[in-house]
Order: C-alpha cells, then sequence, then structure tokens
C-alpha cells in the first residue's frame, strides 16, 4: 500500500530525514518510535504534504501512485489520513460542516454521492459513540477551545467518519490521560482490516499496550534503525532509547 | 480652476436645475435651508488628499464623472420581490433615488405609537419635520451639506415613549438610475424607554456608475433600545458616501452593524455622541473589497458623560487591488470619568496587493477611564489551510471557508436569521470574482 525507498527531507539546511525504507502492506499496523528529534514527525508530515519541507531524495508510492507528486487533499481523498500531533484549532468554522465537506469531497473523488446535512449527522453521531465525545462538540468551531485530550478525540473522530485507507497517527498519544488513550485505541482498532493500514507514530510504549503493532520500527536521526515486531517496544521501553542510540554509533564506527 | 472646483461649480449647477424643478415647493421656508447648504457646500467645496480626514482615500472617481440630478419620475423595479430579504417579516419603507415608493412599501399593521413614512409631504406642506437636521453637524462637510441641498424626501422613523416594536423597520434605498447623484435621508427617532430594530439598505438596479450620498440621524431616547443594521450592496460600479449621525441619551442602548459588500468607492462615517450617563454605545462593522474597490469608514464616538461603555469592532476582508482604511476616533470629554472604551479592527488580506490604513486615534481628556484598542492586518493562516486540505478539501475552497469564517465572526452578531443568510450570501458574491480565491 505505502512503499518509501530512500526518503530524504530536509527544512531549509538541515536535512531530518536520511534514507527511509519502509513499506506498509494493506492489513498491518507498523510503530515507528523514537527520541525527539530523530525525525518521526517530518515523516508523518512529509507523508501528508505539508509545505516547508524539501524532499531531496528517494521515492514514496501510495496504493502504486507516486505520493510525492500529489497535492495534500489529493493524498486525503486517495485515503490516506494524518492525525495531528498538534491540531489546529480554526475559529468560525464549524466542526460538522468542516468534516462533511471534507467526507463529500473524498465521496465525489470515488465516484460516489455525498451525504446531505441530516444523513451525515446521522453517520457522526455514531462515530461520537465510538470516541465517547458529546454531541455538543459538533456545533463548536473546529478545535477551538478544546483540551488536549478533546483534539485528540477529535482527530480519531475525524478518522472514524472519513476511514481512511492508511491512517498516520503523529504522536496522538502525547499527553493523553488512560481514558483518551484508551479511546484512541478503540478508534483505530475499529479501522483495522484487511484492506486497511495505520502508522503509529509514539514516543512512548504506552499506546501499543492497546493497539498490538505487527511491525515496530526505531527512526534515529532521521533513519529506521533498527525494525522488530512488538516484542522491540518492549525492549527500548526496558532499555531505553539511549541502547538504539549507542548501537546506532556503534554501527556507524 | 482645479478638477475639485470644477466639479463643486457642476454640483451648484445641478441644484439650480433642481430648484427648477420644484416650481411652487422652492417657496417653501425649507428651500431657505436648501440654499444654505448649496452654498456652505459650494464654500467648502469636495476634500481633497491635504484634508487629514480624506488622505487614504481618492474621490477621484467621483470627480471624473459628471453625475445629474434624479428629476421626474424613477423607473421602478418591475419585482420589488426579489430585492427583499427572503423570509424577512419586515414593515418595508421603499425608496427609489430617494423618493418614498407607496406602492412598493409595506407598513400596514404598525403599531399604536409608530409612525413610519415619508418626509415628502411635511416638508412640502409645514416646511420642516421635526427634529431633522438637529444631530447632523452642519457647515463641516460638503456632503452633509450637498445632501441637505437636494433634500425633498426621506425616510421618517419615530417610536412613540415607552412603544416596544417588536416586528424591525426596514428601509431600502434603491438608486435607479444610472449616472445620477441621489441624497437619501433618514431620520429616526426612539424616544425614551421605547425599543426598536431599524434594516437600512442601499441596493442598485443597474450596473453602471451613480453616487448615493446618504445621510442619517438617529437620537435614542433615555433607556431607549436601538438596534440598526446597515447593508450596502451596491452595484460594483457604485460612488457610495454616507454619514451617520447618532444622539444617545441616559442609559439607551445603541448597537449598530454596518456591511460594506457593495460600490466601487465607499466612504462611511459615523459619529456617535454619549450624551447621558450609563450609555451601552456598540458599532460592528465588517467591509469587503476586490479589484480596485475602495472601502473607507470612519468613526468617531464621543463620551461626553460619565460611567458609559463604547465597543467597537471592524473587520474587512481585502483581495485583489482592493485598498481599506479604518479610522476609529474616540473621544472622551473631561466630564466623561469612568469611561470604558474598547475597540478592535482586525484586517484579512488576501493577496500582496491589497492595502489598509489602520489608525485608532484616542482623545482622552478624563483621567480615570479605560480605553483600549487593537488593530490587527494578516493572511489566511497557513497552518489551517493545509489542516483542511490534509481532509480533502481543495486550496481554493479551504481558503473561501477561511475567508467566510473570518467575515463569520461579525456576521454572527446579526440577531436576524434571514437578514444574515443574504449578508453571508453578499460577501460570497463580493468575493465571487476575487482572484485570490480561485483556484
Amino acid at each position: 500500500m505505502l512503499k518509501i525507498e530512500n526518503l530524504q527531507a530536509s527544512v531549509g539546511d538541515t536535512q531530518i530525514l536520511r534514507g527511509i525504507n519502509l513499506s506498509v502492506n494493506a492489513g498491518e499496523i507498523h510503530a515507528i518510535m523514537g527520541p525527539n528529534g530523530s525525525g518521526k514527525s517530518t515523516l508523518a508530515q512529509v507523508l501528508a504534504g505539508r509545505d516547508g519541507y524539501e524532499v531531496t531524495g528517494g521515492s514514496a508510492s501510495f496504493l502504486e501512485r507516486d505520493l510525492l507528486d500529489m497535492e495534500p487533499e489529493e493524498r486525503a481523498r486517495e485515503g490516506l489520513f494524518l492525525a495531528f500531533q498538534y491540531p489546529v484549532e480554526i475559529p468560525g468554522v464549524n466542526s460538522t460542516y468542516f468534516l462533511r465537506t471534507g467526507y463529500n469531497e473524498i465521496c465525489r473523488h470515488r465516484g460516489k454521492e455525498g451525504l446531505d446535512a441530516m444523513d451525515f449527522l446521522r453517520l457522526v453521531r455514531e462515530k461520537l459513540k465510538l470516541v465517547e465525545m458529546d454531541e455538543s462538540f459538533l456545533k463548536r468551531s473546529v478545535n477551538e477551545g478544546f483540551s488536549g485530550g478533546e483534539k485528540k478525540r477529535h482527530e480519531v473522530l475525524q478518522m472514524a467518519v472519513l476511514e481512511p485507507r492508511l491512517a498516520i497517527l503523529d504522536e496522538t498519544d502525547s499527553g493523553l490521560d488512560i481514558d483518551a488513550l484508551r479511546v484512541v485505541a478503540n478508534g483505530v482498532n475499529a479501522l483495522r482490516s484487511p484492506d486497511k493500514a495505520s502508522i503509529i507514530v509514539t514516543h512512548y510504549q504506552r499506546l501499543l499496550e492497546y493497539i498490538v503493532p505487527d511491525y515496530v520500527h526505531v527512526l534515529y536521526k532521521g533513519c529506521i534503525v533498527r525494525s522488530g515486531g512488538k516484542e522491540l517496544a518492549l525492549e527500548l521501553e526496558e532499555k531505553g532509547y539511549d541502547w538504539v542510540k549507542g548501537e546506532a554509533v556503534g554501527a556507524a564506527v | 480652476m482645479t478638477q475639485d472646483a470644477d466639479r463643486s461649480a457642476w454640483y451648484v449647477e445641478r441644484f439650480g436645475e433642481f430648484t427648477q424643478a420644484l416650481n411652487g415647493e422652492a417657496a417653501a421656508p425649507i428651500h431657505q435651508v436648501r440654499t444654505d447648504a448649496i452654498e456652505c457646500f459650494a464654500e467648502l467645496g469636495f476634500p481633497t488628499a491635504r484634508d487629514e480626514e480624506w488622505r487614504y482615500t481618492s474621490l477621484a472617481a467621483l470627480l471624473r464623472e459628471d453625475l445629474g440630478v434624479a428629476l421626474g419620475e424613477s423607473p421602478l423595479p418591475s419585482d420589488i420581490e426579489q430585492w427583499r430579504v427572503p423570509g424577512f417579516d419586515s414593515h418595508l419603507l421603499v425608496f427609489v433615488d430617494g423618493i418614498y415608493q407607496p406602492a412598493l412599501s409595506s407598513t400596514a399593521d404598525l403599531a399604536a405609537g409608530v409612525y413610519a413614512g415619508e418626509m415628502a409631504a411635511p416638508l412640502r406642506e409645514a416646511g420642516r419635520v421635526d427634529g431633522l437636521g438637529d444631530i447632523a453637524r452642519r457647515g463641516e462637510d460638503a456632503f452633509v451639506e450637498l445632501n441637505t441641498a437636494f433634500l425633498r424626501d426621506g425616510a421618517h422613523v419615530r417610536i412613540a415613549r415607552g412603544v416596544q416594536l417588536e416586528q424591525p423597520i426596514e428601509v431600502l434605498f434603491i438608486a435607479s438610475r444610472p449616472r445620477c447623484a441621489v441624497h437619501p435621508r433618514l431620520l429616526v427617532h426612539v424616544e425614551d424607554n421605547a425599543s426598536a430594530t431599524l434594516v437600512e439598505r442601499y441596493v442598485s438596479l443597474g450596473n453602471e456608475v451613480h453616487l448615493t450620498n446618504a445621510l442619517a440621524e438617529f437620537r435614542v431616547g433615555e433607556n431607549a433600545q436601538f438596534d440598526h443594521y446597515r447593508v450596502q450592496s451596491e452595484s460594483n460600479a457604485a460612488l457610495h458616501v454616507s454619514a451617520l449621525y447618532v444622539r444617545e441619551e441616559r442609559s439607551s442602548t445603541f448597537r449598530s452593524t454596518c456591511f460594506t459588500v457593495g460600490g466601487a468607492l465607499t466612504r462611511n462615517h459615523v459619529h456617535t455622541q454619549l450624551q447621558g450617563e450609563g450609555i451601552d454605545s456598540t458599532l460592528n462593522g465588517l467591509y469587503v473589497a476586490e479589484g480596485h474597490q475602495h472601502v473607507d469608514n470612519h468613526t468617531l464616538i464621543e463620551h461626553v458623560q460619565p460611567h458609559c461603555q463604547s465597543h467597537e469592532f471592524y473587520k474587512g476582508i481585502l483581495a485583489d487591488d482592493a485598498t481599506g482604511v479604518f479610522r476609529g476616533q474616540i473621544l472622551v470629554h473631561q466630564a466623561a470619568q469612568k469611561t470604558d472604551a474598547y475597540q478592535a479592527n482586525r484586517n484579512l488580506l488576501l493577496s500582496d496587493r491589497a492595502e489598509i490604513n489602520t489608525k485608532p486615534q484616542l482623545e482622552i481628556y478624563a483621567d480615570d477611564v479605560k480605553c483600549s484598542h487593537g488593530a490587527t492586518i494578516g493572511q489566511l493562516d497557513e497552518d489551517a489551510i493545509f489542516y483542511l486540505r490534509s481532509r480533502g478539501i481543495g486550496r481554493a475552497a479551504a481558503r473561501r471557508v477561511l475567508t467566510r469564517a473570518f467575515a463569520g465572526e461579525v456576521i454572527e452578531r446579526v440577531r436576524i436569521e434571514p437578514l444574515r443568510a443574504l449578508i453571508e450570501e453578499c460577501v460570497g458574491q463580493r468575493l465571487e470574482r476575487a482572484a485570490a480565491l480561485l483556484e
């Protein structure tokens, strides 16, 4: 589904991704872990098409199409979803209107008819239960005045409504209490299906107690320095990131 | 002679034409008021860039046009319904080129104690209208004088003491003739303890240049409440100059929301005088311009007495080569202790070429007051655009959504739902051609 080969990217003069290789197949959940500043969020942003990152080498394809050649909205319409680490507050834009506009764009792209306001409301109400959010959120402006936890639940709600083929969660677990963490995990697990995939970008192993990944990768200084099964996360938790850092230095010698 | 003086002389000539057409009416005492006004206008002349109040607004577009007087019968709109606010149940007064049109209006069932109608008959018969000209400042502003010189009719609204008028009054000024200058007039008195809502709208029938030079005077009595909306959605070729003078009395509440969503050149001047204690006064505004349009909003809030609050909130959206001016004067007299005045002007520039000149001007002569002001100029938030795009919304659509949201903060202050919908549509139409919002 997603194939990344030797991907390199920089911000200004600083190279952040130094040759990432990663393949994600339908039905899989991948976790990408790593210390602060290792390039985890940059990878997520580059895949979603954020301006300000320059891809300096390598390639990425999504569903056999050149991902890097697509506009951010095209990527979304094709089924890529990024849950933001820091969701943006948009005063004056109603949450339901925002979500329905995106939903209908994606429908149209796939040759399906969109939903009118009433039918869409029914759909969202159903999904609200999954993230244990109150209906009053729908009347508010996008993320405006939401607490940190509410913003993350809102990201998961959007994901549940848009039903992406590939969901990328950028540190969605950071700063969440255990209840919110469980809600995020439920959202991801509900999407789990043979034709969908997820990439969980996280600093901590905690979320992986609720979402069991098929693969764990460790990112350090812009490269994936280790890959393994779910047990790698536990090993990391035990030994800390210094272990990887030491290994990476060792490998470089 | 300068272009300015030439053009002043042109309007003095038009006044001669106007006087002749009045026939016997020119014998009424009101005509002396008109004659005094045209003389004053001739003396003042049109303002120039040397005039501090007009420094950033050029009248060139007005000065180069030979605009006539709207004499005789004006063409009427074939279908008045299309000019109404859909779903808005109001007492409607329609004026075409400044003249009242009873056949197009619907003011049946007005509550006892409410007068809403024309000025023409009283001006003709009694030679005067109670309160007319009492509030507007005279002898200072060429456009006020010009309006008075060509005064023949206007809307007069009076809400008697203690009357709570539920249904809004709507005054619709239609400019029907191309290449003419018309001078709409509005006088409102909400008497002590009364309450009312008034919607003042300006539209054009055609797409050719014309001048609307409007003058309004409001008196808000003691403990009265007055909610006012002004929607200028004239054609993109229209030249629109307006002045609103408001006298507020003790413990009254005045709230005005002014929308500029039409016109090539617009200048709005608002002067409120808080003449009693305990007044609550609000001025909201939204202006939207694209192409080479220009919008200028000048406001002067005058705190004369202590313990009053004023709130001012103006927002502007300027696309392409549009230019705007906001000047917010707050004058706090020495006696006006415990004044609480707040002013904000926020601008959204949708292109690198759009310009805004914003200038707060606080003059405070009292020593125990709270006055704050803030002006911002910004672009659309790139992070927000990316957020919308990452959910499948195209770039152009994302920009439109965010622009509408910016306008929404003023529009949501409109308490009449059908009017809110109309304004949203006008804002959308105004920006439809803006290159900045196209893909």
